[in-house]
Order: C-alpha cells, then sequence, then structure tokens
C-alpha cells in the first residue's frame, strides 16, 4: 500500500487546494500519468503518479482547499486489495497529518549565523610563506616588469608541457603589449594560441581546458575586455571545485593589463581589484615590481587554482632589479614590507606601491617615516602583515587605483578596525580614484586619479598635521 | 559513411534499461520534491531519454559529457551511482558532490561527466575547451557537448562553434530542442527554427535526428563522434525531443496544451517506441523483471538519499581552493 502525498509544487509553496480529481476508486495508475490537478496563489498543476497500483482510497476529496503539503491524499494498493481501515480526514481539519511538512525527517541545519567562527583561511598555495632567501652573491639585473612576465611564462612553459598560452594577438603579432615576444618561436602555434575576438567564448574554452587537466595561461587584451568573460570566470572557474564537492578544480591563469592606461577613457580604464577580490574560489595577484611580476606569475601558474593575475600597462616597461636565480617562485597571500617606517602605514598594490613610494620619501623629509606594505595578492589578502605593521604605527592609510566604494581600502580599512582598533590612534583612510568613469581631458584623468600629493594629504590627516 | 550498424537484441535491453532507470529515477525525484526532500530548482529530463541514451552508445572510455542543468539523465547514462545522484538532489553528504552542487552542479571525471552547469550557454564553451585539451593531447577523445533550444541563442555558443571549427577539435555538440526554453517556443524566440543549421556559417555539418528514437541517435551520433575522432572537426545534431515535464518542478507549463503533451506521450514516447521493438526478443515476464529490477534501484537511492546525513558543518569550509 502506498500512499500519495500532498506535493509541493515550489520551493515555497506550504498548502494547495486539490481542485480535482482524474482517477477514481479502482482505477488503475501506470507511473507518469496526471491524476489530479492542484491550485496555488500562482497556478495551476498537474500530479503525477510515480507508483503503479489500483486506486483504493482518495482521502482528500476534490474541491478542498488549503491541502498542507505532505498530507497524505489518496493510497494506491498493488493489486487492487483493500485498503487499511478508511480514515478520512478532510484536508481543512486534518490537524495533526498538517504538520507533516515540519515534521519531515531529517530535519534541516540551522542556518549559519553572522557570529558563526570566520572561515579558516584556506593555505595559500606556492611555499612555505616567506620570500625564498637570495643566497648571497646572487648578481641582480635590471629588467622590465614585460620581459619578467615572459620570462616567468617561458619558464613555466620549459618546465611543464601542460602549460599553454592563449588569447587574443599573443602569438603571431607577439602579443598586444609584446608581453608575449618570442614565445612562439619558442614554443609553437600548439602552445601559443591565436583566438579570435572572442572573450567569453575563449575564456570558458580555457576554463574546460584546465578542467580536462591542461594549465591555460589565458590573456585578456586588456581587463576591461574581460568583463565579457566574467560570468566563466566567476561562475565556472572560481565555482566548480566547491560544487563538485571537490573533485574538479580549474586551474587556469587569467591574466593581462588592468586599471588606467593612459588617455584612453572610461570603456578601456577601469581596476578590477575589487571585483575579483570579493569572490571566493579565485586567487588574486596584482604586483608591482619585475621580481614579483615574475616570481608570482610563475606560482599562479603552478597553482592548482584559477588565478586572476592583475598587471599594470603603466608598469609593463619599467625596469626594475631581479635576482638571477633559474626558479625565481614567490609565495602567493604574502605581503611585502617596500619600506619600513613607524609613523603610518601605507597599503597598496600594483602601480599604486611606487605612488605610495614616492610619497614616503616626500614625506620623510618632513619627518615622517612611512611603512609602505605591498599587498601583492589580494585574496587571500595578508591582513596579518597590515595589522602587524599598524600595532607598530598606529595609523592607516590605504591607497587603490579603483574606485572607493566597497573597495579594496574599504576592505583593509574594515580588517584594521575590527582586529586591531585599540592599536589605531586616527581613523584609517582611504585614497582611491574619484567616484566618477576615468575622463578622457588629461587635467580630469589626473584629478580623477590617486596622485602623490593625494597620498601625502591622507598621511598628514591621519597624522593630525 | 559507412552503412548503419545492426542492432542486437543485447543492445536494445541495454538502451531499454538505461532509458527506464532515468525515466523512473525522474519519477521520483519528482516525488522527493513534492515531499520537500529536494530543494531550489530540479529540472526532470521525463522524455529525452533517447538522446543521451543513444549517444552514449556510440562513446569510448574516455570522452567527456558536458551538460546543462537537465543533467540527471545524462549523469545515469554516464554510468555514475544513482544513489550519490539522488543523494546530491536532497542535498546530503552521500551526494556526489557532498551535498554542495545540488541538482545542476555534478561532477565525475572517472565517469567523464563534466557537470552540470547552472548558466544558459555556459557548458558550450567548456565542452570546446574539453575538446581543445584533447586535440592538445592528441588523445583521440571526443567531448560531447550537450545544450537545449534556449542556450542556442546564447552568443558564447557561437563563439564556440566558431573556434571548434577553426581548430578542428573533436567535439559532437548536441542540441536537445525540446522545443521550450523555459515557457518560450523555439517559434517565438528563433529567427531559424531549423537549430542544426545554426552551423552552417562556422562550416560545421548539422542534422536533424528524431531523438525519441533511440537508434535514429545512436546512427547520428555514430557518425558524429567518428567525424570528430578523426580530426575533422565539430557536427551539430539537431534531437527533436520533448519534456513531459514543465521546466522545472515549479513550472505549471500553461504555456501548451495537454493535449499537446499527451500526443507525444501517447505517440513518440522514446521507452514505448523501444519496448515495441523489444517486444519481438522478450516477452512480457523478462520486461517486468527489468522493470522490477529498475525500480529496486530507485528505491534504494531515493532511500539512500534520506537516510545520508546532512553535510556536517565543516564542510561549509573545504573545497573553496585546493591545497598544492
Amino acid at each position: 500500500m502506498t500512499q500519495i502525498l500532498m506535493p509541493a509544487l515550489s520551493p515555497t509553496m506550504e498548502e494547495g487546494n486539490l481542485a480535482k480529481w482524474l482517477i477514481k476508486v479502482g482505477d488503475h495508475v501506470e507511473p507518469g500519468q496526471v491524476i489530479a490537478e492542484i491550485e496555488t496563489d500562482k497556478a495551476t498543476m498537474e500530479v503525477e503518479a510515480v507508483d503503479e497500483g489500483v486506486v483504493s482510497e482518495i482521502l482528500v476529496p476534490a474541491g478542498s482547499e488549503g491541502v498542507k503539503v505532505n498530507t497524505p491524499i489518496a493510497v494506491l494498493s498493488e493489486n487492487g486489495a483493500a485498503a487499511s481501515p478508511p480514515r478520512r480526514e478532510r484536508a481543512r481539519d486534518a490537524g495533526p497529518s498538517a504538520k507533516a511538512t515540519e515534521t519531515k525527517s531529517p530535519p534541516p541545519s540551522p542556518p549559519p549565523t553572522e557570529q558563526q567562527r570566520p572561515a579558516p583561511a584556506p593555505s595559500p598555495q606556492g611555499g612555505g610563506g616567506l620570500d625564498p632567501d637570495i643566497p648571497a652573491g646572487t648578481a641582480m639585473v635590471k629588467i622590465t616588469v614585460r620581459d619578467a612576465l615572459r620570462d616567468a611564462m617561458a619558464e613555466e612553459m620549459r618546465r611543464d608541457p601542460d602549460v599553454f598560452l592563449m588569447g587574443e594577438e599573443v602569438a603571431q603579432y607577439q602579443g598586444a603589449y609584446k608581453v608575449s615576444r618570442d614565445l612562439l618561436q619558442e614554443f609553437g602555434d600548439r602552445r601559443v594560441v591565436d583566438t579570435p575576438i572572442t572573450e567569453h567564448g575563449f575564456a570558458g574554452l580555457g576554463v574546460g581546458a584546465a578542467m580536462a587537466g591542461l594549465k591555460p595561461i589565458v590573456e585578456f587584451m586588456t581587463w576591461n575586455f574581460a568583463m565579457q568573460a566574467i560570468d566563466q570566470i566567476i561562475n565556472s572557474a572560481a565555482k566548480t571545485r566547491y560544487m563538485s564537492g571537490g573533485q574538479l578544480s580549474a586551474p587556469v591563469v587569467f591574466r593581462g593589463p588592468n586599471g588606467a592606461a593612459s588617455r584612453v577613457a572610461a570603456q578601456h580604464s577601469q581596476d578590477y581589484s575589487s571585483w575579483y577580490a570579493h569572490v571566493p574560489g579565485l586567487i588574486v595577484i596584482a604586483p608591482y615590481d619585475a621580481a614579483d611580476a615574475k616570481g608570482l606569475l610563475k606560482a599562479a601558474i603552478r597553482s592548482p587554482n584559477p588565478v586572476v593575475f592583475l598587471e599594470h600597462e603603466m608598469l609593463y616597461g619599467q625596469e626594475f632589479e631581479i635576482p638571477d636565480l633559474p626558479d625565481y617562485v614567490l609565495p602567493i597571500g604574502k605581503a611585502r614590507i617596500r619600506r619600513e617606517g613607524q609613523d603610518v602605514t601605507i597599503t597598496a598594490h600594483a602601480r599604486m606601491v611606487g605612488h605610495a613610494l614616492k610619497a614616503a620619501e616626500e614625506l620623510a623629509g618632513e619627518g615622517i617615516e612611512a611603512e609602505v606594505i605591498d599587498l601583492r595578492t589580494l585574496r587571500p589578502v595578508d591582513i596579518d602583515a597590515v595589522i602587524e605593521s599598524v600595532k607598530k604605527t598606529n595609523r592607516l592609510v590605504s591607497v587603490e587605483e579603483g574606485w572607493g566604494p566597497m573597495g579594496v581600502g574599504a576592505e583593509i580599512c574594515a580588517r584594521v578596525v575590527a582586529e586591531a582598533f585599540d592599536y589605531l590612534d586616527a581613523p584609517p583612510t582611504r585614497v582611491h580614484q574619484k567616484d566618477v568613469p576615468l575622463p578622457y581631458a588629461a587635467n580630469l584623468e589626473a584629478l580623477s586619479l590617486p596622485q602623490v600629493a593625494d597620498i601625502v594629504a591622507a598621511v598628514k590627516a591621519v597624522m593630525y598635521r | 559513411m559507412t552503412k548503419a550498424k545492426a542492432v542486437s537484441a543485447d543492445e536494445l535491453v541495454r538502451y531499454y534499461r538505461d532509458m527506464l532507470l532515468i525515466r523512473r529515477f525522474e519519477e521520483r525525484a519528482g516525488q522527493l520534491y513534492g515531499m520537500g526532500l529536494i530543494g531550489g530548482f530540479c529540472h526532470l529530463y521525463i522524455g529525452q531519454e533517447a538522446v543521451v541514451v543513444g549517444m552514449q552508445s556510440v562513446v569510448e572510455e574516455g570522452d567527456q559529457v558536458i551538460t546543462g542543468y537537465r543533467d540527471h539523465g545524462h549523469m545515469l547514462a554516464c554510468g555514475m551511482d544513482p544513489k550519490e545522484i539522488m543523494a546530491e538532489l536532497t542535498g546530503r553528504a552521500g551526494g556526489s558532490s557532498k551535498g554542495k552542487g545540488g541538482s545542476m552542479h555534478m561532477f565525475s571525471r572517472a565517469a567523464g561527466f563534466y557537470g552540470g552547469h547552472g548558466i544558459v550557454g555556459a557548458q558550450v564553451s567548456l565542452g570546446a575547451g574539453l575538446a581543445f585539451a584533447n586535440r592538445y593531447r592528441d588523445n583521440g577523445r571526443v567531448s560531447l557537448t550537450y545544450f537545449g533550444d534556449g542556450a542556442a541563442n546564447q552568443g558564447q555558443v557561437y563563439e564556440s562553434f566558431n573556434m571548434a571549427s577553426l581548430w578542428k577539435l573533436p567535439v559532437v555538440f548536441i542540441v536537445e530542442n525540446n522545443q521550450y526554453a523555459m515557457g518560450t517556443s523555439v517559434q517565438r524566440s528563433s529567427s531559424e527554427t531549423h537549430l542544426f543549421k545554426r552551423g552552417v556559417s562556422f562550416n560545421i555539418p548539422g542534422e536533424e535526428v528524431d531523438g525519441m528514437d533511440v537508434l535514429a541517435v545512436r546512427e547520428a551520433g555514430r557518425k558524429a563522434v567518428q567525424r570528430a575522432r578523426s580530426g575533422k572537426g565539430p557536427t551539430l545534431l539537431e534531437m527533436k525531443t520533448y519534456r513531459y515535464r514543465g521546466h522545472s518542478m515549479s513550472d505549471p507549463a500553461k504555456y501548451r496544451t495537454r493535449e499537446e503533451v499527451d500526443e507525444v506521450r501517447t505517440q513518440r514516447d522514446p521507452i514505448e517506441h523501444l519496448k515495441a521493438l523489444l517486444s519481438e526478443h522478450l516477452d512480457d515476464a523478462a520486461l517486468k523483471d527489468i522493470d522490477r529490477e529498475i525500480r529496486a534501484i530507485v528505491t534504494e537511492a531515493a532511500q539512500f538519499a534520506q537516510e545520508s546525513p546532512e553535510p556536517a558543518p565543516e564542510e561549509l569550509y573545504t573545497d573553496v581552493l585546493a591545497e598544492s
């Protein structure tokens, strides 16, 4: 004997009207056969039989209103045998059985609360936490950020045959910004793949290749164009590992220039740091100098997770010293103290690190010693390094190239206020792009973007000077 | 092209069993949904069983399958454990994704099933990526990339067609045209309703296939998979099929008449069609045995799905990132 229960026909349905029976006692019912019509406030739906049998009893007559979900509405017997003694219950006064939905087993867990312990930070991969020691006597060589990135890709492609590069103009053109110069010559067109202008498609294709076990580097000519592909980056790359219960990952590196270039106006000048750093399942890296660009891109390519690697066009041509080591890999998730100081902490990433260092120099002339922390990785962000610094300086200025509201600085300030409130001698403050799309006119563009003078002014404000 | 392959009684029995398993599994899923044991969205595959069973009959070990959110049938056809699938539907620890994915998001690398994707059309680019990896590795594998008539209007589908054809990727694009994208019929959404023609401007040959006939699917699939495997690139198969249930469980399906549904059910049902073919080889008792066997599998799955505990609270924070 099988009871047919009042079904829920939507996630929110609790009760409905049994509008019509399409079967009667004695009828033979097949699985899939429509047996009744049910009305809710939204719609009329059909109820199909799941089991085969003969209707031995109709418990809730047609026309009954307010029948609670999971109330038995009919009884099927396997071969028409008489059902157990009838005990008719009209749905609307069904009493105890109307509570069926509340007692269905097993009870759901209580919803997570705000008070729940924050996530144990997943240990970032790429090393033991500290930058590797540079052996004494290591030569330092000057190299542009562009070539450091190129070398990182070339070294990793030599090391791992599953690593390949794809994107617009990466092969024959040698890279729109020449970051992939000579890679086609060395690795051939199987591993350096020119794509059509089709960001959404090739980002998804890259994620699919990563799911199959390859290690794609997907270059976006700029991150502005990756908005066409952001669904694949977030919904496919970032979430799959979680949604698969850890079975399937997408170890793909999405990289390209991010942030403001020069005089290309709003659609080609945007900082996506906070956009991607918001998303669990992604690693987000935004290096400043050549050494970090190289060491972190190598770590990103080796990471088993999807990585958003935010480069900066205005830094590509800048030269920095880099240790001349055969395999220079840096830890993901670790900030770097770029300059030590005891009066104020300045956090920054990418191009803004340079601005912060210039501001610190200027401030030193006025007797203010700023500590400049290069965040380097935005997810997971090395908040411990920031808090350690603030415990010493008691003051915080965060700097970012993007918009302020809901931004990287907002997060840094919130974490410091929450975790080091008692150490603060002044409210933390933020320096960021003005809250407008980036203008084209040279003077407006300069007004819109954070300048060294803005950082100096912000530091003075938190110093009450 | 070679001649259509003759079908053996054993093969017919296998297809029947596989299709019946999907039908009964989905009916039970619908019931568990009705009991409040399955939450959220639940898209049933009832009516479309011949498509995935026919296609699975022509693949080899190591070939990949990827689809959208109407995925229960594909997972069963790939050989994933019905218990794990049902337990994922109920959001339990024993589910294929430990209860974190739900109906639309399940995966099994071992079974060659790459999801289970909730964003309409996204799996088409991903499926092209699986094929890209096959070509990169020159491993002779083929990616079967399924999508619906609704997804056929997404831009990235055509971006993927272009790259797949340009690079001769080993992929078969299978559009399961069940005629309704949620409540919108193909006629109301598509300027070219013969979806198999949608590959023409990418030099992708297309074919319309009776998706209610497992043998027709098998024959078209065989040719398309062979073409992909031999390095000639993608084929687009339009499977004309029909879903009996609503788009999801909460869809009252008022955009079509009951007569329309009933007509397909009584005239074109893929399982009844196969059963008629099988009756030449099996008597009623043997068919009943299969039926009983399938019911037992589904009952066991439903039981497991209700008895498996909810995931432990600690699972909230696991599987976000891979450890290196």
